[in-house]
């Protein structure tokens, strides 16, 4: 079955099976391998992905629901790691593994789309569902506060 | 220094494996510093090994060891850069292709840096005087007269420079000088040791384009799983591959046969597709008739009633100082206390997995793991194929804690793909990876102390039953209490009775080395009794920690004659230091707690005060301060990632998931039944590292065996309450 989609901007049409899920998709059909695999569940939020701006586990959505929407996944978050979670995480040296972190990056660039300058508390809802087994909570959360910070003047809005 | 991965030298243990074949298992870690100098070093010319140098000025340092999440992908090249005088800047990383005659690829038991500090060291000490050798040739004068200093030879009469681009094709022709001799840099001239550096692999972990092993795509690549028996040491006795066969992408379904010991894989029924998810739809369609073994029985319940009855005798002794059971008998104040421990699984984000490509004439493997070496060994015999003509990749991974350092997850990738002669990724998914680990071994302690009337250790007395790791692994007849059953008497308290025990307990759980190994379990039963020791006493616990530790002086390694001994000045230090910063002794709110740790294990002394709201209503950790002396530190900032790092590890150890067994099997399958930390548990953590010149010492894992017993100490000093067996519930409060 042909499913097509936006995907990091460009249309983008797939044959297969449609219960086939975005996350394996991405991964094997169309080679894009950042968003990660860790337990197919949406339990541990590696899977994460932007559909039509909201933050959603990409493990558990069949291909078949992603018609006619928008994808964006870690390779599009940015051109040059210029958004300002990418620019956080650098400036915090955040990663060790890595292997969660594309997760954690799309759910903190979802938070901040729609949060600008989120508690401690907001936070903790917003990224609970990302699992890191190497312990990066301390920097992903100063990270995320920087980037609040950092995009202090872009929140605005216009008057 | 501390063998803490069972074998201190080259050991090799040939086997032989279903079919006959006999699988010859490398594995050498070079986990004692000393017998490396004992041995010589490997003379390669730097240039061919560790060195690129491009005309553009651009340096490709290599790597050896595996970065996992650690850091060393950072700190090694730091060390070499900083001897050879690089500008960081020009600086690129790049993974050694495995060749064991060249590099010591094994990662694990916190090794890399304290073992690699002098050779690479020499390395770029050797290929800075090559370079030096190479200008002074060139301009004709005295190489004394010439120094290295960014990326340049510097002649300092006429400030005449060379850029190590314009020098390097001389230079590498030249002789290598005597790696044992070559002289180094003054440490007080370091430039990159010493300082916050930021990690060189974080710009591709945080665009996406950082290439774990899952991520492996070599052109035409087939993904496989492998349904393996549920119950551990069973096997397929049918199977029907019809309705698999009729998924679409499926393309085909084999037996692979049981591996090991060594590789130790289980064997099981192979789903070959076009995708990954394919191959497991295909699984899900396999019908399987399992012939379940003798463990179909075996229970964590079964287990624990084996080893209450092995603690109610005497067991094999470890080591006897005095009479302890005299003192215990003639004691006016003694207490006695049992810890249990469960399984652990190591539940890398990054499940298992290798892709293998075998063909007539060589193979290539891309792998995410700690033992190159032995990955490389492994597809030789498998494949039957000489060892020259097989490239394996070391790929990032997505965590290792020892996970990655088996082999298992190899050999059955090179066994699908020999069978069908194309690329093949054997993936595992998660209830795969939560079911079919090697775990930390499950164990259960009896403790006895003895009071004197000053407030003395009059005795000690410990007896520990484990699934042991050594009896999977050891050579038959070897002495498990020279590793992993003699570490509790590598004990820093005096008494003059002490003694140690131990029992073996069966099982037929597969175990090996899980991060910190033995000591996560040590240091539980270790810190939490000196902590009720001292309640007995009435006195403060890091007062009565001090006193038994008593004058500095240095313990010999019970475990290994070449291992370093535990420096007691070093570890009162960061006993008080971290008390200090944790503001012990200032009051709490109500229901919470301090408690305190200290552990010397990887050759570096670690202590952790843990502050913990605990009541029958609330059981969090708010707070963590570690003192940590590890040497000389290479990146302060990647030091501080690894106790952030093992402090969540241990966490989740103490407080969180635990793998029990139940007919045969492993009853959790993902993170909705083993669960982990989350970031709304973190608590706020600092740490203080000791300003040290002594040789670094280890990193990865020392921070965690403290933390599980601090936190206990904690709910005690919140609560009154003693637990014992891990991982502790909120419930266990009520």
């Amino acid at each position: 079955m042909a499913v097509q989609f936006v995907l990091n901007g460009k249309s983008t049409t797939v044959d297969v099976s449609p219960d086939m899920p975005l996350l394996w998709v991405l991964r094997d059909t169309l080679g894009l391998t950042g968003t990660k695999f860790g337990c197919g569940m949406a339990l541990c939020g590696a899977c994460t992905v932007h559909i039509d701006g909201e933050a959603t586990r990409s493990c558990v959505t069949p291909i078949s629901e992603v018609a006619g929407k928008r994808v964006t996944t870690i390779e599009g978050l940015s051109k040059d790691s210029s958004h300002p979670v990418q620019r956080a995480w650098i400036a915090e040296d955040v990663p060790q593994c890595g292997y969660c972190q594309p997760g954690q990056i799309m759910s903190a660039a979802a938070l901040l789309a729609k949060t600008p300058h989120p508690t401690d508390a907001q936070i903790d809802e917003a990224m609970s569902g990302n699992i890191c087994r190497c312990g990066t909570y301390q920097r992903i959360r100063k990270a995320i506060h920087r980037a609040a910070g950092a995009s202090a003047g872009a929140a605005r809005p216009a008057a | 220094m501390k063998n803490d991965l069972m074998f201190d030298r080259r050991d090799f243990l040939k086997t032989g494996a279903a079919g006959g074949a006999a699988l010859v298992i490398g594995f050498y870690l070079p986990v004692n510093g000393l017998a490396r100098d004992e041995q010589e070093e490997k003379s390669v010319n730097p240039f061919n090994a560790w060195v690129r140098i491009g005309q553009d000025d651009r340096v490709t340092l290599i790597l050896a060891k595996s970065e996992m999440g650690q850091g060393v992908m950072t700190a090694l090249p730091m060390i070499l850069a900083d001897e050879l005088e690089l500008d960081w800047k020009n600086v690129k990383v790049e993974q050694a292709p495995t060749n064991p005659a060249i590099y010591d690829h094994g990662t694990g038991g916190s090794t890399s840096v304290r073992t690699s500090w002098l050779p690479l060291r020499r390395a770029g000490a050797a290929a800075r005087t090559m370079l030096i050798a190479a200008a002074a040739n060139e301009w004709n004068v005295n190489p004394n007269t010439c120094k290295a200093a960014h990326g340049a030879v510097i002649h300092g009469a006429r400030e005449r420079t060379l850029r190590y681009g314009e020098l390097v094709e001389a230079a590498s022709k030249l002789p290598v000088p005597n790696l044992n001799t070559v002289v180094l840099k003054n440490s007080d001239n370091f430039s990159l040791v010493g300082h916050d550096t930021p990690r060189v692999d974080t710009p591709e972990k945080v665009d996406g384009t950082a290439i774990f092993g899952i991520d492996a795509r070599p052109p035409g690549l087939l993904y496989a799983v492998v349904e393996r028996c549920p119950v551990f040491g069973g096997k397929v006795a049918k199977f029907d591959a019809a309705k698999a066969k009729a998924v679409p992408g499926v393309r085909e379904v084999l037996a692979i046969d049981r591996v090991g010991p060594g590789a130790f894989t289980e064997g099981g029924v192979a789903v070959v597709a076009d995708s990954s998810w394919a191959a497991m739809q295909g699984r899900r369609a396999l019908a399987v008739d399992w012939d379940f073994g003798p463990h179909a029985k075996d229970s964590s319940e079964s287990l624990r009633n084996q080893m209450l009855a092995l603690a109610a005798k005497p067991g094999s002794v470890v080591r006897n100082d005095g009479d302890a059971d005299a003192a215990l008998a003639a004691a006016s104040k003694k207490i006695e206390a049992a810890y249990e421990l469960p399984f652990q699984p190591h539940a890398t984000m990054e499940p298992m997995n290798c892709t293998v490509h075998v063909r007539p004439d060589g193979a290539e493997a891309w792998v995410p793991t700690q033992t190159p070496q032995w990955a490389l060994d492994v597809i030789a015999t498998i494949s039957g194929l000489k060892k020259e003509s097989i490239q394996v990749h070391t790929t990032l991974m997505g965590g290792g804690f020892g996970r990655r350092a088996q082999a298992d997850f190899v050999a059955e990738a090179a066994q699908v793909s020999k069978a069908l002669g194309k690329p093949v990724m054997v993936l595992w998914t998660r209830e795969d990876d939560m079911q079919h680990d090697f775990y930390r071994p499950a164990s259960y302690h009896r403790m006895w102390g003895a009071l004197d009337s000053a407030g003395n250790l009059a005795a000690w007395k410990h007896f520990q039953t484990s699934t042991s790791i050594s009896a999977m692994w050891g050579p038959p007849g070897g002495k498990p209490e020279n590793g992993e059953f003699g570490t509790a008497a590598f004990i820093p308290y005096q008494t003059p009775n002490y003694r140690l025990e131990y029992a073996l307990a069966q099982s037929g759980v597969p175990r090996a080395w899980w991060r910190s190994v033995e000591n996560s379990s040590v240091a539980l039963v270790v810190e939490s009794f000196v902590d009720e020791l001292a309640a007995a006493a009435g006195k403060d616990p890091v007062e009565f920690r001090l006193q038994l530790i008593g004058s500095a002086r240095k313990i010999p390694d019970f475990t290994s004659p070449n291992g370093a001994p535990q420096d007691t000045a070093r570890l009162k230090n960061v006993l008080t230091l971290a008390a200090s910063k944790a503001g012990w002794g200032k009051p709490l709110p109500k229901s919470v707690g301090r408690g305190i740790a200290a552990y010397f294990c990887f050759d570096s002394y670690a202590a952790v005060v843990a502050e913990v709201a605990a009541s029958k209503d609330v059981l969090r950790v708010n707070r963590v301060v570690y003192a940590v002396d590890v040497g000389r530190v290479v990146n302060p900032q990647g030091v501080k990632a690894q106790l952030e790092s093992a402090l969540v590890y241990g966490l989740s150890a103490a407080l969180k998931g635990a793998i029990t067994i139940d007919r045969g099997r492993v009853e959790q399958g993902n993170f909705n039944d083993y669960d982990v930390p989350r970031i709304n548990e973190m608590p706020v953590t600092e740490v203080h590292l000791v300003e040290s010149t002594e040789s670094p010492t280890g990193i990865g894992e020392p921070g965690l065996p403290v933390v599980a017993p601090a936190v206990c100490n904690a709910i005690f000093a919140a609560t009154g309450k003693r637990l014992r067996l891990l991982p502790i519930r909120a419930g266990d409060l009520a």
